[in-house]
């Protein structure tokens, strides 16, 4: 029976479990330990005690020994120098539950207490002084109410509550002795109550606000015990060495005996008790565990339980059971899940769930919620409780504590795979859950720094892939701040956002790596954000070498800062694009600049180029002055041509053979030029020159974009046949063309003439018909 | 989901609608009456996005000035605040702090705001800082960046784009892309497929992805309103804008020019004083009928268009009761006027672009372009090029021809390179070697790279090696074999006369087909900078087998994103893939344009 080692306080009973045995055993004394425990489930802080012991206090540093719940040793270290607050010492600590987080208060040797509401917000607050103290008080604690906390601190018998204020009152309370100094206090998890202890061994029960009085508890003990705590809210606990003594509100008590040291743990739901052996768990029966488990009880949890064991044992009196509770089944699914909820073991875990499980098939439309979420809960617990993992957490710690929390802890105690498959298993959002686990993973890796660099980046890479909520800057960061600088590097390689990789780049001096990352991103205010940065750190010169080679840097830069780096584009840039075509016509040296670039870069062709235009520059201006006639800016062909027209034959052929104007060029411009200028006597003797360049039908060409069509005319017979169809169609002769083409015996011809045909060539179309038939007959 | 086809394109407007919300919302946050400076650049933009001025007096705006970039003294007189709104560039910023400087200086006490489209850059800031204004103004951003110029056209309208990515290596506006991709997103669903061709499209699509970032909620793929999204690297495909279209559309834009979707007619074609604005859309019914045809098939359509309307209006005269003729002037007439205005503008554009082919050599041009991009007689168009700009013909064509050389014959042989520059510098002047320099950089002429064992050799391998342009013309069918009826085209290549399919749509077809890159291997390693593809959601039946196991299919909507520009050629192609295949196609680019205005983005203008 589950209720058999249930023990009775007053009306409720309470139950010592075994969460863990402890293999320690040998090695470690409790009695000669100062052991220093974490709520939640969490490890636990030994040190030696080298109080009593005087040959060995000196200049050896103690060592903290830290262990799991389970006592597995998570780690050890050495207390470097034990700090000392300025002036003061310490004489106290309490670590408290504020409405902010937890909280630190410490009494110093002058008797004033210091408070800080949260360790992540490290303001200081003095309280108020005591009236009158100038010995340690006897007893203190912090108590949080309202909002607020407040120092209640006992001073003989009298009782004050100090806050940060400045403000203190002295508390009166109603105690059968009351000129007994008060020894000792505890104020319960949830600071609602509050109990103390005094000299005659009285123990005092009563609200926090001191107003109500519960019961007094004579335990005739002068002795103070060596432990003073509540078990949950219900009972007060107080050790000595061996001797445990519970006791609840209406006087009620039970006694331990324990067979060795122990030392008591407070938790929000009982008290874990740490001994040589083993750990256990001493708590109140929940009230579901109750109901179900308390023998002869009624409730229709008990009934279902009752049921499902009926059940499995195939006997009818399942159905008899189910049919008493009928009305109230879902009452007794949602205590069975409950219940398994505050169990321990997983085989009454089982047993409960199963009895839920069976209850729900009688039931139609009963949420499944409650039942999943508490599968759930309970493997995770399970899993954390694993001796291995020794966070023996129970479902209602787990409540207060939050998942959330439960996985930070994970993660901090590096069982990180564990974190990760709650996460996946409870199928969080991967940004929240995984990657965030991962990253913590990654910053840890980082810290290994017997690992290789590349080893270490590609595990994690490894891992954590393209993960959404991974910030590989944030590990590059954290390998930066231990002065990993190259894994940093590589781990800022997986980064994809450049507009992150940047900074911790340059902060790392790694300008170029930076400047890449930039150009790589496509990002141009990166760009110019690394850019203005080299700028400013590199010396000139060595800025310029470093970007000449990076095209995409060198063209922003030369974007922003064109003007001024004009000279710059000549010197360090050969090759490169030459210069502005407004500074031309100003005058030689840049040309010469130019050309020397040029010849510097071996680019021949564009030095020869350069030379030319040199050259064609002297001529027109040596033109403007003696024709009076503007030839600047124009090319070698325009030149000439103008030279033809405003007829200075003799000067045109000079510049034709100092630039090699090619022959045929030299034709199309001439023939062009003179029908511009309407010399058509000049170009009548042109195209009787020997060796004729071009065909007649330039000339012909020539006039008719002149709009002579006389002259055109003149041209035609000199055409070579081939050609005569196609300027007689330009000259708007069709039937002429017709007629060549009929003469060639061109059909391709016909048809061209025939497509520019419009409605009004009806005469001429009939005649091209008639062609195409002789040709084609002809052919037959 | 509707079977493809008879879908309707997405609603784009709604982009307006955002930028619009975006404007309002600048202005507004600067309370009280303010005076607005404007961006040239950013004014038909705007006009495009408010629908006017009285779009702007409504929140707040007094006064609008336009940014001049000539003249820094410019005296501004208005209220006491003042926004800028313009592009965020190193000269403009110039002339705003000089602005506020001499205003500060003279003592008059004014609010500013500079808001920068599409977005505020660093850069910007700290040469306000340097000129000591900072202090003075709020800096803003208002991302604008696509704009909807029809139902399946979105132009960022950012001819600067060619120049500053592909010459001076700046990546700012590849940004813009892809957040421009990113709101496209946040309006029809994330799009499943994406295929990126060339570096820009690579780049692109990885700030997308970091835009997208995490994410919360798994997009709902199948519904997502657009099913493929195409990044094309202009890069990959410069040799489709500089040939000469010959669609209508295309032809106004090389004539006339189309900007905003708007075209301007001149004195001669409409017959007034004043320039007309047409606007070019597909709320223009006859318009919509001829945009994408052949020229040739144009005027024919045209023609009876006229005899349709000359009838509808002679039907008045068939009227014997009032109502009847009331009817029609209430409803009809306006709209017949409307059209009978069209067509007339349409004709006149007609006759205007005959007349100006028949002048010219332009049958040869034609040729020589067609021949280039058959591959056939290097050595014959190089001559043709070489007396072309002998002949002082315009320095454009000449340009675009030798461009087209070196494209499809990977450069132009050393020899002749050397030679057509020295004739080009001679017919157009020296600065053009800053031209020749550009093109080069961004890739679209250079000399053909000579191995080093013979040069001797080399010169005869030249002219019979392959070049990458070849093999995917081999592989992907760019020239037909069969000849294209224009009236009734059966091939995408009509576009360019039956003679050549666009490349960049030929790819967007066969990317479509596979679903993927997969057996394309031997062409698309002739593509620079490589292509990658990201499909999560395939139509059954395409692609990979044994992966369709993923529910529901894309949408058969295709939006082909053309960074770096896209001509009124390839819109008319992929509107002809679309009804060939059953996709509708929606066209984004970062600006609308052709041959001439690309070079003319990277050339040295003459200082004549």
């Amino acid at each position: 029976m589950a209720s058999a080692n249930w023990l009775p306080l007053g009306h409720v009973y309470y139950e010592k479990m075994e969460l863990y045995s402890l293999e320690w055993g040998d090695q470690i004394d409790l009695a000669k330990f100062i052991v220093a425990p974490a709520p939640y489930g969490g490890p636990l802080a030994l040190m030696r005690d080298d109080s009593n012991n005087p040959n060995l206090s000196g200049n050896v540093k103690p060592i903290i020994h830290a262990f799991t719940s389970s006592g597995k040793p998570i780690g050890q270290l050495r207390v470097c120098s034990l700090f000392e607050a300025k002036d003061t010492k310490v004489l106290d600590v309490r670590i408290f539950r504020s409405y902010k987080g937890t909280g630190i208060a410490v009494l110093t040797c002058n008797y004033r207490i210091f408070m800080v509401n949260c360790i992540d917000d490290l303001r200081v607050r003095r309280l108020a002084e005591v009236p009158g103290l100038n010995s340690a008080p006897t007893a203190w604690g912090i108590i949080t109410m309202d909002g607020q906390s407040q120092a209640l601190v006992a001073k003989q018998n009298e009782l004050y509550l100090v806050d940060h204020g400045g403000q203190y009152q002295q508390q009166s309370i109603d105690v059968s002795v009351p000129a007994e100094a008060i020894m000792d206090m505890a104020i319960s998890f949830n600071n609602k109550y509050l109990a103390l202890f005094t000299e005659s061994g009285i123990v005092w029960i009563g609200s926090a606000d001191l107003k109500k009085k519960y019961c007094e508890f004579n335990t005739k003990s002068h002795q103070r015990p060596s432990q003073f705590i509540w078990s949950g809210p219900g009972a007060v606990v107080a050790l000595w060495d061996k001797l445990m003594l519970v006791i609840g509100p209406d006087k009620d008590y039970i006694s331990f005996q324990n067979d060795s040291t122990v030392s008591l743990v407070e938790e929000e739901d009982g008290v874990r008790i740490v001994g040589r052996d083993n750990v256990e768990f001493f708590r109140k029966v929940p009230l579901v565990t109750e109901q179900i488990f308390k023998i002869a009880s009624m409730e229709p949890g008990a009934m279902l339980f009752e049921a499902s064991r009926e059940f499995e044992r195939e006997s009818q009196r399942a159905d008899e059971y189910i049919r008493t509770i009928k009305d109230s089944l879902d009452i007794a699914v949602s205590q069975c899940i409950q219940a398994a909820g505050h169990e321990v073991e997983p085989s009454k875990q089982r047993a409960l769930l199963k009895a839920a499980s069976f209850g729900k098939c009688f039931l139609t439309d009963y949420n499944p919620e409650p039942f999943f979420n508490m599968c759930q809960m309970l493997r995770i617990l399970n899993q954390v409780r694993n001796p291995n993992i020794g966070i023996p957490l129970t479902y209602s710690q787990l409540e207060h504590l939050t998942m959330a929390v439960l996985i930070d802890r994970l993660v901090l105690r590096k069982y990180f795979y564990l974190a990760i498959r709650i996460c996946q298993y409870l199928k969080l959002p991967e940004s929240e859950g995984a990657s965030r686990i991962l990253a913590h993973w990654a910053c840890y890796k980082v810290l290994q720094k017997n690992e290789d660099d590349e080893q270490v980046a590609y595990a994690i890479r490894d891992k954590m892939g393209d993960t959404p909520g991974v910030s590989y800057s944030d590990i590059a960061s954290k390998a930066l701040e231990c002065g990993r600088t190259d894994l940093a590097i590589r781990l800022l390689d997986y980064e994809p956002k450049a507009a992150r990789q940047v900074p911790l780049l340059l902060q790392m001096k790694k300008e170029h790596i930076a400047l890449n990352k930039a150009i790589d991103s496509g990002d141009t205010d990166l760009i110019y954000f690394v850019l203005m940065r080299l700028k400013d750190t590199m010396p000139q010169g060595e800025f310029f070498m470093a970007i000449r080679n990076i095209p995409v840097a060198l063209s922003l830069f030369l974007q922003n800062r064109g003007p001024y780096l004009k000279t710059l584009k000549f010197r360090k840039f050969p090759g490169g694009p030459i210069f502005p075509g407004k500074v031309l016509n100003k005058g030689h040296p840049i040309f010469n600049n130019a050309k020397e670039s040029y010849m510097k870069a071996r680019n021949e062709f564009a030095a020869k180029q350069v030379e030319d235009e040199i050259k064609l520059l002297k001529y027109q201006r040596r033109l403007e002055e003696e024709l009076r006639r503007p030839y600047m800016d124009l090319s070698v062909h325009q030149t000439v041509h103008k030279l033809i027209v405003d007829n200075s034959h003799k000067m045109a052929d000079q510049i034709r053979k100092e630039f090699k104007i090619p022959d045929k060029r030299y034709w199309w411009l001439r023939i062009d030029a003179l029908a511009e200028a309407g010399e058509w006597m000049e170009l009548d003797k042109f195209s009787k020159t020997k060796k004729p360049q071009l065909g007649m039908e330039a000339f012909v060409e020539a006039c008719l974009k002149h709009g002579n069509k006389r002259e055109a005319m003149k041209y035609i017979p000199r055409v070579l046949p081939d050609k005569k169809v196609q300027c007689l169609i330009q000259m708007g002769d069709l039937k002429q063309a017709a007629e060549a083409a009929f003469e060639n015996r061109n059909e391709d011809d016909l048809n061209k003439v025939l497509r520019k045909c419009t409605l009004a060539d009806r005469a001429i179309e009939d005649q091209i018909k008639g062609y195409k038939q002789q040709l084609a007959g002809g052919r037959r | 989901m509707a079977a493809a086809g008879n879908e309707k394109f997405p609603d784009m407007t709604r982009l307006n609608k955002k930028s619009r919300q975006d404007i309002e919302r600048c202005l507004n946050e600067f309370q009280g009456r303010k005076d607005l400076v404007l961006d040239p650049d950013l004014m038909k933009p705007l006009d495009r996005i408010t629908g006017g001025a009285a779009f702007l007096k409504d929140n707040g705006v007094d006064k609008i000035f336009k940014l001049d970039r000539a003249d820094k003294q410019i005296k501004l007189v208005g209220c006491d605040r003042r926004v800028y709104l313009v592009r965020p560039k190193i000269n403009i910023m110039k002339i705003i702090a000089d602005h506020i400087s001499s205003e500060q200086s003279r003592g008059e006490n004014r609010k500013y705001r500079i808001v920068m489209v599409p977005r505020r850059l660093f850069l910007c800031e700290m040469i306000l800082e340097q000129e000591g204004v900072l202090g003075h103004c709020d800096l803003d951003e208002v991302d604008l960046n696509l704009l909807p110029l029809d139902t399946d056209i979105l132009s960022m309208e950012t001819p600067e784009f060619f120049k500053s990515f592909y010459l001076d290596s700046d990546l700012t506006l590849l940004q813009t892309v892809s957040k421009s991709v990113h709101t496209i997103q946040g309006i029809t669903g994330e799009i499943p497929n994406v295929y990126c061709l060339g570096r820009a499209g690579k780049m692109c699509y990885e700030l997308l992805k970091q835009m997208t970032g995490e994410r919360l909620i798994q997009p709902d793929y199948p519904r997502s309103e657009i099913g493929h999204l195409f990044l094309i690297d202009r890069g990959v495909d410069f040799v489709t804008p500089l040939c000469s279209q010959v669609t209508y559309e295309g032809l106004l834009d090389d004539m006339f020019g189309i900007q905003c979707g708007c075209v301007e007619f001149g004195k001669d074609i409409t017959q007034k004083d004043q320039p007309v604005k047409v606007r070019l859309n597909s709320e223009d019914e006859m318009y919509e009928a001829i945009r994408c045809r052949h020229f040739t098939n144009v005027f024919d359509f045209l023609k009876s268009k006229a005899q349709d309307l000359q009838s509808l209006s002679d039907k008045r005269k068939e009227f014997t009761k009032v109502k009847d003729m009331k009817d029609f002037v209430a409803n009809d007439l306006r709209k017949l006027n409307q059209s009978k205005a069209n067509l007339t503008y349409h004709i006149g554009a007609c006759e205007q672009i005959i007349q100006k082919k028949n002048k010219g050599d332009f049958v040869e041009y034609m040729q020589t372009e067609h021949s280039l991009l058959e591959g056939t007689a290097l050595r014959e168009n190089l001559n043709y090029i070489e007396e072309s700009i002998n002949k002082q013909n315009s320095l454009m064509s000449n340009l675009k021809l030798m461009c087209l050389t070196s494209l499809t014959n990977d450069g132009i042989p050393a020899r002749d390179y050397k030679s057509l520059k020295t004739q080009f510098v001679q017919s157009h002047g020296f600065e053009q070697l800053i031209t020749f320099h550009n093109l080069k950089k961004v890739g679209l002429l250079r000399e053909q790279e000579v191995s080093s064992q013979s040069r001797v050799s080399a010169g005869v391998a030249a002219l019979t090696r392959n070049s990458s342009f070849k093999n995917i013309r081999k592989r992907l069918n760019l020239i037909p074999s069969v000849d294209v009826d224009l009236r009734s085209p059966c091939d995408m290549s009509y576009v360019f006369s039956g003679a050549y399919a666009p490349l960049s749509c030929k790819l967007v077809e066969q990317v479509l087909q596979r679903e993927g890159f997969s057996g394309m291997e031997e062409i698309t390693k002739h593509i620079p900078g490589s292509v990658h593809a990201d499909v999560k959601l395939r139509t059954p039946g395409k692609g990979i087998k044994g992966m369709t196991n993923q529910p529901g299919r894309p949408a058969p909507v295709v939006l082909v994103y053309f960074i770096g520009g896209c001509t009124y050629s390839e819109i008319a192609a992929l509107r002809f893939l679309g009804k060939q295949q059953g996709y509708k196609f929606i066209v984004a680019t970062t600006s609308l344009f052709n041959g001439n205005s690309m070079l003319n983005t990277v050339i040295e203008k003459s200082p004549l």
